[in-house]
């Protein structure tokens, strides 16, 4: 049995941090995309906290607690936008939303 | 003295910018009588500066403000009046102002009246920038506001095609020359570390020869292009365009004469390499008889004057290189004072026959134009020399200064110009007021012009005649500064011969040129007869052909040039990259508009796109500086 060292949590944040970057490309459903942005910055915060446990150094723990509350924020205000949207429109497909097409 | 130096140099700047005032404004006859009076008190000025200078024999010299001050170079706005430039600025603004006010009455009834005051006075004030600056570098802006006000001159009716045409030749000319003249003052500054005048003649005796030729001869160069010397001085007679004021003023008395100016006040320079000097004498007589030859057959009033002008610009130059710059600046002053009466007679002729110029086509003019003619005929006496008009003072001494430094090649060529001279300004009397009347015939109805004109003219008049008799005076003058060299021919048998001789000449000369030209058989040449079909006429009446050289192997090869240029190298160079690098944006942005599809999810690829690629280039930077020490090894393996 090996010991759990700081490299198999950065390799966790990794693969957590693709399949977040995957799914920001690929989910057209607006849920799905909020979802997947959680998944990246969760990834980036379980980074903060290993490498902030690595050296014995508060400030990254602290750094990964911020991005929770501006997480949860964003998710909050995203959510009312998409409820807002969903009741006018019916819909959440990423692709009917081309209003910024130059 | 100082306030006094001032007003004279600023006064015709003040006029000439009321007038510009009024420059787009229809005739306001207050433009004329502003500029003209401004013109009187520069006058006055000058004429207490050079009553101080001769009485007291000092000079006045201020310095308005520091110019250029960057390192060892200091040049100021410095001014001078000695007795060198207060010389020129009795002629200049003498004869300015009797133009200006005479140009009252010419112009009457042009469009451009106040534009024309405005020049004439801007001219003036360049004019006084550069006979007083005490420095080469006052000299050379002076010098390139008289070449851009004489532009603006001799293109004042810019309507007409040939006056723009030979505006921009004279001003292109003149760069030319001006070219050689910075270059001269450029070594100048280089050897001798100044630009002032006295500073820099001080320092030049130590100099080594070649350089001090170098500099003599590209400051002539200069002198060359604005006194009209050969080859440079095809501009001068298609100057003519212009007003006939702007032709007396500027193309005769003042402007065409900053050359001789130039070589007079660097006397000092000129009196160390006398093999320049010798050069400079040369030029100048043939040029005296080149341009004499050419006024003999002339058909233009304004042009055989013109021609006139250059022979006697030669004649100044003639004695200037034989070192007898008093006598050369003494030809110079009372050149100014006939040969511009001489123009005004002329514009008052041109007035009279509706700006009709062929000679051949007045005849007996002189019975109704009686005051003109009187002026005419002194004027063109005292060109021709004849005792004891201020001609015979001036020009003899030139020719006896030639035959006393034992010039006799340089002697009897300016003698037969003096012959020559005679005869082609009485040629032009004798055709104009003499003889039949050919012009009623041809629907001519001439009148005298107005009696105030007439007036103007009379102190030039008066100043042709007796300038003779200031000659002691001024020797007395201008030797304080000029090399007092005394022409006195050894023996006086001699001398009356030469004197007696050259009168019998020259008057010779004037009495065939009358009995030529006031016959009953002088009729319109129509090219048909024996002389005009001659060799000799047709070379004199195309000027030598140089003005078709200088279009057949100058103008033509090098328009060539320049359009082979334009399109070889400016539009297929030049064009082609300036437009290929605006074609390669326009190309990018047409193809990479299709990336702002305005679908977020898109957007959200080409951002991870970009985050992705800058993380690479982070990444290999990052092992690049950390390897480089391998990397420069790799590097210099490879030769790099």
């Amino acid at each position: 049995m090996m010991e759990i060292g700081l490299n198999h949590y950065l390799v966790l944040s990794t693969i957590l941090f693709s399949i977040g970057l995957i799914g920001v490309m690929r989910r057209k459903n607006l849920l799905m995309l909020f979802f997947a942005t959680e998944i990246l910055l969760n990834s980036v915060n379980i980074a903060f906290a290993a490498i902030s446990h690595f050296y014995g150094d508060l400030t990254g723990q602290m750094f990964a607690f911020f991005v929770i509350a501006i997480a949860a924020s964003e998710v909050a205000v995203g959510l009312g936008l998409l409820i807002v949207w969903h009741k006018r429109h019916n819909a959440i497909d990423l692709d009917l939303m081309s209003t910024m097409r130059g | 003295m100082e306030v006094l130096l001032y007003t004279a140099l600023f006064a015709p700047l003040v006029g000439s910018l009321f007038a510009a005032l009024f420059g787009a404004k229809p005739k306001m006859l207050i433009t004329g009588i502003v500029t003209s009076s401004l013109l009187g008190v520069s006058l006055i000025a000058s004429t207490i500066l050079l009553v101080f200078v001769l009485s007291s024999g000092q000079f006045v010299q201020v310095e308005l403000m520091t110019w250029m001050a960057t390192g060892d170079l200091y040049i100021p706005f410095g001014f001078i009046v000695d007795q060198v430039s207060v010389t020129m600025m009795m002629v200049v603004t003498l004869v300015s102002t009797v133009v200006h006010v005479y140009a009252i009455g010419y112009m009457d009834h042009d469009k451009g009246f106040n534009r024309f005051f405005s020049w004439l006075s801007a001219f003036v004030f360049s004019m006084l920038v550069l006979v007083m600056s005490d420095n080469f570098a006052g000299l050379f802006i002076g010098w390139e506001g008289v070449g851009l006000c004489s532009w603006g001159l001799i293109g004042f009716w810019y309507h007409k095609e040939s006056a723009t045409w030979a505006a921009n030749e004279a001003f292109i000319m003149n760069r030319i020359a001006d070219l050689g003249m910075l270059i001269g003052i450029f070594l100048v500054y280089w050897n001798t570390g100044t630009l002032q005048y006295h500073e820099a003649f001080a320092a030049m005796p130590s100099l080594e020869t070649s350089t001090l030729v170098w500099i003599g001869i590209f400051l002539f160069v200069g002198a060359m292009g604005k006194s009209a010397q050969f080859p440079l001085h095809t501009w001068l007679a298609d100057a003519m365009e212009g007003p006939t004021p702007v032709s007396a003023l500027i193309h005769a008395a003042t402007m065409v004469t900053a050359g001789v100016y130039l070589v007079v006040r660097s006397n000092e320079l000129y009196s160390l390499i006398p093999n320049v000097g010798l050069f400079i004498a040369s030029l100048g007589a043939f040029v005296a008889i080149f341009a004499a030859t050419m006024a003999l057959v002339n058909r233009d009033i304004k042009r055989v004057i013109a021609y006139s002008t250059l022979s006697q610009l030669g004649y100044m130059f003639a004695a200037a290189g034989l070192g007898a710059y008093w006598v050369a600046l003494f030809h110079l002053m009372a050149h100014a004072f006939f040969k511009a009466l001489l123009f005004l007679g002329g514009g008052n002729v041109m007035h009279a026959m509706s700006d009709e110029l062929d000679p051949f086509k007045m005849g007996g003019l002189g019975k109704t134009m009686k005051g003109t003619m009187i002026l005419m005929t002194l004027a063109s006496v005292a060109l021709a020399g004849i005792f004891p008009l201020a001609g015979f003072f001036s020009k003899d001494l030139i020719l006896e200064v030639a035959f006393i430094d034992h010039h006799f090649i340089i002697y009897s060529v300016l003698l037969l110009t003096a012959g020559l001279t005679a005869f082609y300004s009485f040629r032009i009397i004798a055709l104009i007021f003499h003889g039949e009347d050919r012009h009623t015939s041809l629907g001519f109805h001439p009148h005298e012009a107005y009696k105030f004109m007439l007036w103007a003219m009379a102190p030039l008049a008066v100043l042709a005649v007796i300038a003779g008799a200031l000659k002691g005076t001024y020797f007395e003058m201008v030797t304080a500064v000029l090399p007092a060299t005394e022409y006195h021919v050894h023996s006086a048998t001699t001398y009356w011969i030469m004197t007696i001789g050259t009168q019998l000449f020259v008057i010779a000369a004037i009495y065939f040129a009358y009995k030529k030209y006031m016959s009953k058989d002088i009729k319109v040449p129509d090219g048909t007869s024996a002389m005009e079909n001659s060799f000799k006429y047709k070379l004199l009446i195309n000027q030598y052909y140089i003005p078709h050289f200088y279009e057949e192997y100058l103008v033509k090869p090098y328009r060539e040039l320049s359009r082979v240029f334009w399109k070889q190298v400016d539009q297929k160079v030049v064009d082609a990259s300036v437009d290929g690098i605006a074609n390669i944006f326009y190309a990018t942005g047409e193809n990479t508009r299709t990336m702002q599809s305005g679908n977020l999810s898109t957007m959200l690829k080409w951002m991870v796109a970009g985050a992705v690629a800058l993380l690479s280039l982070a990444v290999v930077f990052g092992l690049a500086v950390r390897h480089s020490d391998e990397i420069k090894t790799i590097l210099s393996g490879l030769g790099v």
